[in-house]
């Protein structure tokens, strides 16, 4: 069966399932003994966490900063990535110097349960089969992605954290740590997220899901087993998506209607346009280092996160009692997770007398803003994390 | 607007620094309309408060989180109601309740929302406003009222008698009160009402709502 695939698949295929079974960052491994309880009623169990981490953790062990990536992301944040080689996703933000300042935070970034760099997901290999889980992985949710970094943190021996941070889904879980362990979390900063997944959000999520089990070599979930990638569905999915990661205008000044390398349209179904090109590109990059299940698995956990619900339908229960010093940030260009959904977050926060900043940034770069080079997201994080050290007594970088 | 690594001058105004006077040390405090955080910024320095802040102006928000203040981008006129009762020691409305819709509601919910509220604004009642309506006929301009009243954010300006009015007409008592002269000088406390509205510029009150008991 294998032969007939190319070999650059191949390749490719057996470096991301390495990673996701044999993952080079550091591992920790939670025994049979030691199950995860998951949201579904399921136990998860052995499961393992894998994660990646920058800085120094100090002798008080105050200054853990949690970073939770997101959808798509995994715990490469600062460093050359395993698989593509491409540097880390938010190293204009994690670093010596920079805003979330590694020479004076401990930066800690774990990847999700779900997830395929490492921590147990449907690559895994299932102890009862021998065989990847596929679609017997249990079905998972936000709040068991944070139980899972709890656990992981509690081997660590990290008591409480600093900060956490993280955009889009990984702002979904700076939600869900801020609500759940209150007295772990000292500041919290959700960047370009929301208390709920909407309906337009699901939405596109399912197109998504469909696209990806409507592909042949998808296999009813065990393509892995058969040494097959489902490369084209999930590729239109992740074109889809990415789509809403943008802005038309950012779409429109950066490709137009222009061709590409041509004169003339084709007449023909070729990626004549350069838009097109770029979301092909985007599509066949993106299935080289990620695993089909693990988008169906991660976008599921997105769609079921639903805070308020979990308190009553009313968001503000959720923030209680909280001491905990948030940030809420949002982008004027960020059509998937607007600024009214961020501004939900910070009403429920204020009638709870929480500490709470908002920021929205001017941005007609969409969702993705947040990854991007955005000097006022950095002065904003930078400044209000400084502030929150200083309250902390975390002590100042040594001079550089 | 000011730079996240720039500092605040040194000077600060006249009624900020009776305000910081006015709040108790270590409180909790919310600056409804803190434009550049100059206010929060000094009573966290003088008075070591947990302070807050609300601003309309997104550049304004942006640089006083930038420069570590807690201040949300938000409206004294829709925002307020979403904090309960007693959230705050002070809730301050500094020059700024001549520039909400509401100005009665907006004072409502800030005697609900802190125990005590302490609010400011330009006195429309001054001799310079007053000689200018009635010796040119038109809309006063001063330093305290710069803009021509179509560009002017002062949607309800009121004078320092109409003030009390409001005051007691939402079950306001007012525990401290100063205006100062066009010099920045506070006037004698012990003046009439009727020589403050004369001569005073700006006025600050500290309210508490009147007992139910």
């Amino acid at each position: 069966m294998t032969e007939t695939r190319p070999r650059d698949v191949l390749v490719t295929l057996e470096a991301r399932v390495a990673e996701a079974q044999r993952p080079s960052s550091p591992v920790v491994h939670f025994p049979a003994d030691r199950p995860l309880k998951l949201d579904c009623g399921q136990e998860l169990a052995p499961f393992s966490v894998a994660y990646q981490a920058y800085g120094k953790l100090n002798a008080a062990r105050s200054n853990a900063i949690l970073i939770c990536h997101a959808l798509t992301g995994d715990q490469h944040v600062a460093n050359v990535h395993p698989v593509t080689g491409k540097p880390g996703w938010w190293e204009t933000m994690v670093g010596p110097g920079k805003p979330i300042d590694t020479d004076r935070f401990f930066v800690i970034c774990p990847n999700i349960i779900g997830g395929c760099m490492g921590s147990t997901g449907p690559a895994s290999i299932n102890p009862r089969t021998g065989q990847p889980y596929g679609l017997d992985f249990p079905v998972i949710t936000i709040g068991d992605m944070v139980e899972a970094q709890a656990r992981l943190l509690d081997h660590l021996e990290i008591p409480d954290l600093f900060a956490v941070t993280g955009g889009s889904m990984g702002g979904m879980m700076v939600l869900e740590w801020a609500a759940r362990y209150k007295h772990r979390v000292f500041s919290a900063i959700p960047i370009a997220t929301a208390a709920r997944h909407s309906s337009q959000n699901i939405a596109f999520h399912e197109v998504g899901r469909q696209a990806v089990m409507a592909d042949p070599d998808w296999c009813e979930g065990r393509y892995l087993e058969f040494g097959r990638v489902p490369k084209r569905g999930l590729a239109v999915a992740r074109m889809a998506a990415h789509i809403t990661y943008l802005s038309e205008e950012a779409l429109q000044r950066k490709f137009g209607r222009n061709l590409q390398d041509r004169e003339r349209r084709t007449f023909s179904f070729d990626a004549d346009f350069q838009v097109e090109s770029y979301l092909r590109h985007q599509g066949s990059t993106f299935v080289d280092r990620f695993d089909a299940n693990s988008y169906l698995y991660i976008t599921r956990a997105m769609d079921y996160f639903d805070l308020a619900a979990e308190h009553g339908d009313v968001l503000a229960n959720a923030f209680k009692g909280t001491k905990t010093r948030f940030c809420v940030v949002s982008f004027t260009g960020d059509w998937l997770y607007p600024t009214r959904e961020s501004k939900e977050i910070v009403h429920a926060l204020n009638a709870v007398a929480a500490n709470v900043s908002f920021v929205e940034i001017e941005s007609d770069k969409g969702h993705d803003a947040f990854l991007l080079d955005e000097p006022e997201l950095f002065s904003t994080v930078r400044g209000f994390l400084n502030a929150a050290a200083e309250k902390r007594g975390i002590a100042l970088p040594e001079k550089r | 607007m000011l730079a996240p690594d720039q500092k605040l001058p040194r000077t600060h105004r006249v009624d900020h620094l009776l305000i910081a006077e006015m709040v108790a040390t270590g409180a909790r405090v919310l600056d409804v309309g803190c434009g550049d955080g100059a206010l929060l910024q000094l009573l966290a320095e003088t008075k070591a408060v947990d302070g807050r802040g609300v601003e309309i102006s997104r550049e304004r928000v942006n640089a006083c989180v930038a420069r570590g203040l807690s201040v949300i981008q938000g409206n004294a006129d829709l925002d307020l109601v979403d904090y309960p009762d007693d959230a705050f020691d002070y809730a301050i409305l500094s020059l700024t309740i001549q520039a909400t819709l509401y100005p009665k509601l907006v004072l409502e919910n800030l005697l609900r929302i802190g125990r005590r509220a302490i609010v400011s604004f330009p006195n429309f009642g001054h001799w310079k406003v007053r000689g200018q309506l009635l010796f040119t006929g038109r809309m006063p301009r001063t330093d305290n009222l710069p803009e021509p009243w179509y560009e002017s954010p002062d949607a309800h300006l009121c004078t320092i008698i109409d003030f009390v009015d409001l005051c007691d007409r939402v079950g306001a008592v007012v525990e401290r009160s100063a205006a100062f002269n066009s010099s920045g000088r506070q006037l004698p406390s012990r003046a009439p009402l009727g020589i403050q509205n004369l001569f005073g510029e700006k006025a600050v009150f500290l309210l508490r709502r009147r007992s139910v008991f």
